[in-house]
């Protein structure tokens, strides 16, 4: 196939959306008739959001695309840039290899498939306390409040070894980072908070230190290893936000999926040998990494047939890319039997997600002790009264009120 | 079929182990990519050719012909 001529007018990102399943209005038929096309950003500057599966791997597999998004733009109003504010020590996902892979490579065995499945007795067991309060709260209940957000929370604290009594002030600067449309002074005193937290948490550690994550990187006998405070505070604040806050969408807008879709959630109950697909099915499906990946052209780049100039800004929508049909048949259509392993929304590339296997165990323990233990669960407002994430960096629902018969 | 693997550009995302548990694993020490199998039986080489496909640093080749039969 042969890539139409992009765009000469540029447009902003697509944001409203028609179905609360599906990507924003317009990705479609950008996909279809632009699918290397320019975009407008908020502050004025021109770049390109790119739609087709092929193209977004590309590009994340392509070392000329740089991760350092201190002079990139945004495809909406966040992360403001303050002057003078360094670029975060430790934060690994604004890096380019070879500073990012030492970064990885100190906290890789951390997050190994086999190491996440021994998590699983665990997790499995803060589920089944989550549901068991649950039953005794007696419907109806906030499932954000009572389900889908303490259970990664707490499965990141215990990781990590962030006290999870402090999950309040955490999760309230991560709401106000990931804002849309934030005044700039409150996102600059979240960060602020934040990083003060971490730093001291990682002082504590110093001193009385656990067997968890931040300790052991601390107290690493690997010889490449010793961090700085400030890059301990760096890689521990990003895995504590991307390690809470993902996982808790997907839980919380996977369930609304499945009770709209009252087939595929009897399809989950009763073949549970099904829960692996289902939940690549629903990452795909869901993409809460809404807004794509953002990355910045090193040098002049001829890309699929277009010029993409040094300092210009690439958005990879994941989310658009996980809906191509050429890769995906049927791809608008929530399917969890079907094999939907080549989904991207992890992302592609180096920076694929270093916490996907903790993701997924959280999902599928989660799922499944759901829809088995209230096995009538329902929405407890119509549909439409759910009120959507589309205000959030990482989308999903802000509350999902459910019911059962008690 | 045989499988080869440039370890150096493994980031241990773990797509390998996750879809295709008998031929690869993750180190203990590293977290890296490890070959079980480098020449998997015939009911296993569509595993093989899924990791390759799945893995997103294009650490996994799957040569076709080599050492077939
Ligand atoms: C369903 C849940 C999740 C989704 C959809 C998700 C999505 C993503 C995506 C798309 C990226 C790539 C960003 C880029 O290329 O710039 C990423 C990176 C990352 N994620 Fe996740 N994530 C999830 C859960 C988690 C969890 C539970 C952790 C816990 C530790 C985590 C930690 C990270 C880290 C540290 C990176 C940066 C990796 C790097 O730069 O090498 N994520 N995630
Ligand atoms: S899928 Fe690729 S990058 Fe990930 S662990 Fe396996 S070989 Fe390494």
């Amino acid at each position: 196939m042969s890539v139409a001529s992009p765009t000469p007018f540029p447009a902003p990102l697509p944001t409203r959306r028609g179905c609360p399943f599906d990507p924003p209005d317009g990705y479609g038929e950008l996909r279809r008739d632009r699918p290397i096309s320019r975009l407008a950003f908020p502050d004025g500057k021109i770049g390109w959001l790119l739609t087709r599966y092929e193209d977004v791997r590309a590009v994340l597999e392509d070392v000329r695309f740089s991760s350092d998004r201190r002079h990139a733009s945004s495809p909406v109003r966040a992360f403001p840039v303050r002057d003078g504010d360094p670029r975060i020590p430790g934060s690994l996902i604004g890096m380019d290899p070879p500073e990012h892979t030492r970064y990885r490579r100190l906290v890789t065995r951390w997050f190994t498939v086999r190491r996440m499945r021994g998590l699983a007795p665990r997790i499995e067991r803060i589920v089944a306390d989550h549901l068991d309060a649950m039953e005794r709260t007696g419907p109806p209940v906030d499932l954000v409040e009572a389900f889908a957000r303490p259970i990664p929370s707490l499965v990141i604290c215990e990781l990590l070894g962030v006290p999870y009594a402090e999950r309040a002030d955490f999760q309230r600067w991560t709401a106000t980072l990931f804002r849309l449309d934030e005044p700039k002074e409150s996102v600059y005193a979240a960060r602020d908070a934040l990083w003060d937290y971490m730093r001291s948490l990682v002082t504590v550690k110093r001193q009385l230190p656990d067997d968890a994550l931040l300790s052991q990187l601390i107290h690493s006998e690997d010889p490449s290893a010793g961090l700085t405070n400030q890059e301990l505070t760096g890689l521990g604040q990003l895995l504590l936000i991307a390690g809470h806050e993902t996982t808790a969408n997907m839980l919380a807008l996977g369930t609304f999926a499945l009770l709209c879709h009252p087939e595929q959630a009897h399809t989950l109950r009763t073949r549970p040998d099904l829960v692996d697909n289902a939940v690549e099915e629903l990452l795909r499906y869901l993409t809460i990494v809404q807004f794509g990946v953002v990355r910045v052209a090193r040098e002049d780049i001829e890309f699929a047939g277009v010029r993409i100039l040094q300092g210009e800004t690439v958005v990879a929508s994941i989310a658009a890319a996980n809906r191509d049909p050429e890769r995906f048949a049927d791809p608008d259509e929530l399917d969890i039997t079907r094999s939907a392993a080549h989904h991207i929304a992890f992302g592609h590339g180096v920076h694929q997600c270093l916490g996907q296997q903790l993701a997924r165990m959280e999902m599928r323990a989660g799922y499944p002790a759901l829809f088995q233990r209230f096995p009538s669960l329902r929405l407890a407002v119509p549909a439409d009264q759910v009120p959507l994430r589309d205000d959030m960096f990482i989308y999903g629902v802000h509350r999902l009120p459910v019911t059962w018969q008690g | 079929m045989r499988i080869r693997i440039d370890r150096g550009r493994c980031q241990g995302a773990g797509q390998c182990a996750l879809n295709a548990p008998e031929l690869f694993d993750q180190s203990d020490d590293d977290g890296l990519v490890v070959v079980l199998d480098d020449r998997p039986p015939p009911a296993l080489r569509h595993k093989a050719r899924l990791a390759e496909q799945l893995c997103p640093n294009s650490v996994i080749r799957v040569l076709e012909a080599e050492d077939d039969g």
